[in-house]
């Protein structure tokens, strides 16, 4: 039976590039879309020439991919579907809001694309415009009413915690206004200042600090739950039945093709990227390796992520053995604290352990 | 007396540090054509890397030298060049009994500092011709005038011929050199009587043995004949002897009355050749030896453990090779529940403490977590015992304690007069008693106080360098022991106590070193999944606290793009991190911290 793969196709392209932001992503035009496109569908033909891969997701991120327009990302779902089936595919696009119309939102749909992410971020203009968004909350309940209406029934919103000035009564407000839009799946990030961004040069004291950015937190997965969006990872909730296949072959370490500069993938245990270089790509430069994937280190540390944790059945039936000794040990005094569980089913991160979960995964992983 | 006697200069040179030594020896060496000029290193006595670094000598060095002098004679040079650091108070007047005079240099631009005081007046107590040299007039600062004066005023002997001359190019040094032909007296001695040779300094040769330098006094040595150890009683039948030469050992004959030279006797431990032993012979012993031999006992103390436990093989290995060389350095193993397996080191004091840790760590390749250094207290028991503690961890029982004493010092700073409030006090906080205070001139005095040596091992050296801008120059030596309020000082993390953090204080100190110390090991505690209670401690009684807040948030909320890689960077540099640290109980503690607590003057 072929490999069931997700597919990555990243879209670089933004109008304007958000202060937080490190992702790849530059302006482009009509030509350059067209250009890039066509890079796209290469790479696409490449990797699908021994028709050895089919995938089950295709994902359109960014960047804002709703740029390209209903045509080109039609184009590029047909031969997408051509040479890797799609069958019953998960097809995610990111959008902006205020970047689509409800024309275009129709002719995704028609597209095949099913699934739609929509970049709200916030429910509160001042935040928005802190972030250097170029919409408004009103922007998002548009578009999101268009995508109903255009035939979208799996519609995520994206929303960010640790906003300069995010207090958790302007989190409630957002919190209000997600209820109302009714999505089947939500991730909420907590804002990570990167090296390089404009942000970076910001004072700290202009962000909420660590204890306000824990209650932040607490307070949206809380708030979240409390509307049916039940977590299932560090960032991510959903509705019974729509958590985000593509995103669970990340956590799950299945494999994955990524297209476009700034892409990864995972292929038969080998990872490699696309250097973050546009030029290069549309140039048709290879990815470059980056090294082997999928030991137990790399599972455990991606499954840690998941609400679901590490199991014993999912230990067993990928390396053939139990969870170690070693790492059970380690784990409980973390379990009397309350940041984790531990038990014959396996182990598993609390919400408060998610929050500080790069220093327990040192912890249970060091040598 | 023997004609070649009388063309014999014995002479060491000694200074401040950095105001030329080794550069006028480095001088005096390509002069007399000792050294080629393509062979000639910098600072070649000074052949430690370390040595030539920090700019000071650690070992002493000897080296003999031809001299033709403008009188048309051929004379022999035995030039010994001393350590320049109070630390090694000892071998210096080791060296000092072995010459007849001694070459004082003196920076023309800084003037008499701490350490020429000290070095010219422990040459002036063995009875040496001082020969001063005003040196670096080359500086655009030089007042040899003023220096001249000074030397004068302070040391009292004349020093308007001093001859004026730049080591660094070259300057007026055959003038030093017929100084010392002039000004240097022979030797004296009778190669007839019996063996009398003042052991100055030796090394260990792993061909050759224990390399002995000795200062021939009386009578003569041959290769054949067997000589004994005065002080330690050993004995060894002499393989070789012959002279010193720059870069290699010339053999010789013998060595009678006057000379400056070596034996090679098969000796296998350092320790059988002690510095300040006087070698005789087993047939015809002297009837005594020659004064002011004494053991060297290590001041200060501090606990040395591998970085990674692994390595404490290795530690071993590297004292003991040390110790080969340096009959100063004690060590025997210790162990701590933080720090694990070490050794309890002793030293002459803080600079050597520092040499040989840097050694382990540069020569050795050894990652160190080192303890505060502690000194030597004498307790009297209420049972009369008398116990000598090096280590804070067996500080007995406070209600067993009848009097607790202290090693204090004599210490004399040398600053200019701006300076004189803050050094003050600065030795007011570290209990100092002041004694006087006299003007070198117009701009500069030394200042006497007495200070508990305790005092002095917690960085004072750094504490006297930021408030003098770097100008005050010190100098201490310990002179007995006196009665003190002491206390045992706990850290508690977590609620158990650190051994490897206890340390004695006086009481009067307790409350302040508790706060800074609890201050230093939150900054360098990170934060970690619990919280961490940091408790200062004297006996049950807490009196100081901090806390290290629980961490709150260290999550990487996405995975963008499926970059897995960047998770596992993060993982791997965090692990990383963790080899860093010490597990204390559920604690992690950086081995920073336990070294960042001994700098608590800021």
């Amino acid at each position: 039976m072929p490999h069931l793969i997700g597919l990555y196709l990243h879209i670089p392209f933004c109008l304007r590039k958000c202060g937080y932001c490190d992702f790849y992503s530059c302006k482009g035009d009509d030509d350059l879309y067209d250009k890039y496109t066509a890079s796209l569908l290469a790479a696409l033909e490449r990797y699908g020439k021994g028709g050895g891969y089919q995938a089950d997701t295709c994902y359109f991120g960014g960047g804002t991919p709703s740029l390209l327009g209903p045509k080109r990302i039609g184009t590029l779902l047909a031969a997408a579907g051509k040479t890797f089936g799609l069958h019953q595919a998960e097809i995610t696009l990111e959008v902006n809001p205020a970047t689509v119309s409800f024309s275009d939102l129709q002719g995704y749909r028609a597209a095949g694309v099913n699934r739609l992410s929509v970049g709200m971020q916030s429910g509160v203009d001042g935040e928005l415009a802190s972030l250097g968004r170029l919409h408004t909350a009103a922007d998002t309940v548009r578009t999101v009413e268009a995508a109903r209406r255009a035939g979208f029934d799996n519609l995520s919103l994206d929303l960010m915690l640790g906003i300069p000035g995010q207090t958790e009564k302007s989190l409630a407000q957002t919190l209000k206004l997600v209820r109302g839009l009714a999505p089947e799946h939500l991730s909420g990030y907590l804002l990570k200042i990167e090296e390089g961004t404009p942000f970076a040069s910001l004072p700290e004291e202009r962000f909420p600090g660590e204890e306000a950015q824990a209650a932040l937190y607490t307070a949206a997965c809380r708030g979240l739950e409390g509307m049916g969006l039940m977590q299932y990872e560090i960032s991510n909730f959903a509705r019974p039945g729509f958590s985000s296949r593509h995103n669970l072959k990340y956590w799950n370490g299945e494999e994955y093709l990524g297209l476009g500069p700034a892409a990864h993938s995972f292929l038969q245990g080998r990872r490699f990227f696309y250097p973050r270089d546009l030029e290069g790509f549309l140039s048709g430069r290879p990815p470059a390796a980056d090294g082997t994937g999928g030991d137990f280190e790399e599972y455990a540390l991606l499954r840690l992520r998941l609400i679901e944790g590490l199991t014993e059945e999912g230990v067993a039936s990928r390396f053939g053995g139990p969870i170690p000794a070693r790492m059970r040990r380690r784990a409980k005094p973390l379990a009397a604290a309350g940041l984790m569980e531990e038990d014959e089913r396996g182990l598993r991160l609390t919400r408060e352990g998610f929050l500080v979960s790069n220093e327990i995964l040192a912890r249970l992983l060091a040598e | 007396m023997r004609n070649v006697q009388q063309r014999i200069r014995n002479f060491s040179i000694v200074a401040h540090i950095d105001h030329g030594k080794s550069t006028l020896a480095d001088r005096i060496l390509e002069l007399t054509e000792a050294v080629a000029k393509r062979d000639m290193e910098e600072q070649l006595l000074d052949n430690m890397d370390l040595e030539r670094e920090r700019g000071i000598t650690i070992k002493a060095h000897a080296v003999s030298l031809d001299y033709k002098a403008d009188d048309g004679q051929l004379y022999t040079f035995n030039l010994i060049d001393t350590p320049g650091h109070v630390d090694f108070n000892y071998e210096v007047s080791r060296s000092l009994a072995a010459c007849e005079g001694a070459v004082l240099v003196v920076d023309a631009s800084q003037g008499i500092e701490a350490q020429t005081l000290a070095n010219t007046y422990l040459a002036l107590d063995h009875g040496l011709e001082i020969l001063p040299v005003i040196n670096k007039i080359d500086l655009p600062a030089a007042e040899p005038e003023r220096v001249i004066k000074e030397i004068e005023d302070v040391i009292g002997i004349p020093a308007e011929d001093a001859p004026q001359i730049s080591a660094k190019n070259g300057v007026n040094i055959h003038a030093v050199l017929e100084m010392i032909v002039k000004d240097v007296p022979p030797p004296a001695g009778d190669p007839d009587k019996p063996l009398q040779a003042l052991i100055f300094d030796s090394y260990y040769d792993p061909y050759k043995g224990v390399i002995v330098y000795i200062r021939v006094k009386e009578g003569t040595v041959r290769p054949g004949d067997t000589i004994r150890m005065m002080a330690t009683g050993a004995e060894f039948t002499v393989v070789e002897t012959g002279h010193m030469r720059p870069n290699f050992l010339e053999p010789d004959d013998c060595l009678a009355a006057g000379d400056v030279g070596y034996i090679a006797a098969s000796i296998k431990v350092i320790s059988d050749a002690r510095v300040g032993d006087t070698v005789t012979l087993k047939e015809n012993p002297a009837p005594e030896p020659l004064p002011g031999y004494r053991k060297v006992n290590p001041m200060v103390f501090c606990g040395i453990y591998p970085a990674d436990g692994a390595k404490y093989p290795d530690l071993r290995e590297a004292l003991e090779k040390l110790q080969l060389n340096d009959a100063a350095l004690s060590f025997e193993p210790e162990t701590s529940v933080a720090l694990g397996f070490g050794f309890r080191c002793g030293f002459l004091g803080l600079l050597h403490m520092e040499i040989i840790q840097e050694r382990l760590e540069r020569e050795y390749n050894l990652d160190l977590v080192t303890t505060a250094p502690s000194v030597i207290y004498r307790i009297t028991k209420t049972t009369g015992d008398v116990v000598y503690i090096d280590n804070p961890t067996n500080y007995p029982d406070p209600g067993t304690i009848a009097q607790a004493e202290e090693p204090i010092t004599n210490a004399h700073i040398f600053s200019p007069t701006e300076f004189v409030g803050n050094i003050m006090d600065l030795c007011q906080e570290r209990r100092g008693v002041f004694k006087d205070m006299q003007y070198i001139d117009a701009g500069r005095v030394d200042i006497h106080y007495e200070l508990p040596l305790n005092e002095i091992v917690y960085d004072f050296f750094d504490a006297l360098k930021s408030r003098t801008r770097g100008y005050a120059s010190f100098d201490y030596e310990v002179s007995g022991y006196q009665k003190s309020d002491l206390v045992k000082l706990d850290v508690l993390l977590n609620g158990e106590v650190v051994d490897a953090l206890s340390f004695i204080v006086h009481s009067e100190k307790a409350y302040t070193r508790a706060r800074k110390i609890a201050e230093k090991l939150k900054e360098h505690i990170p934060r970690q999944l619990f919280e961490v209670p940091i408790q200062a401690a004297i006996g049950g009684k807490i009196i100081a606290r901090e806390t290290v807040k629980a961490l709150r948030k260290d999550v990487l909320a996405k995975c963008y793009g499926g970059d897995i890689t960047r998770k596992k960077k993060l993982l791997e540099k965090q692990k990383e991190g963790k080899k860093r640290m010490r597990q204390l109980g559920s604690v992690e503690v950086p081995q920073e911290a336990f070294m960042a607590v001994l700098k608590l003057d800021e």
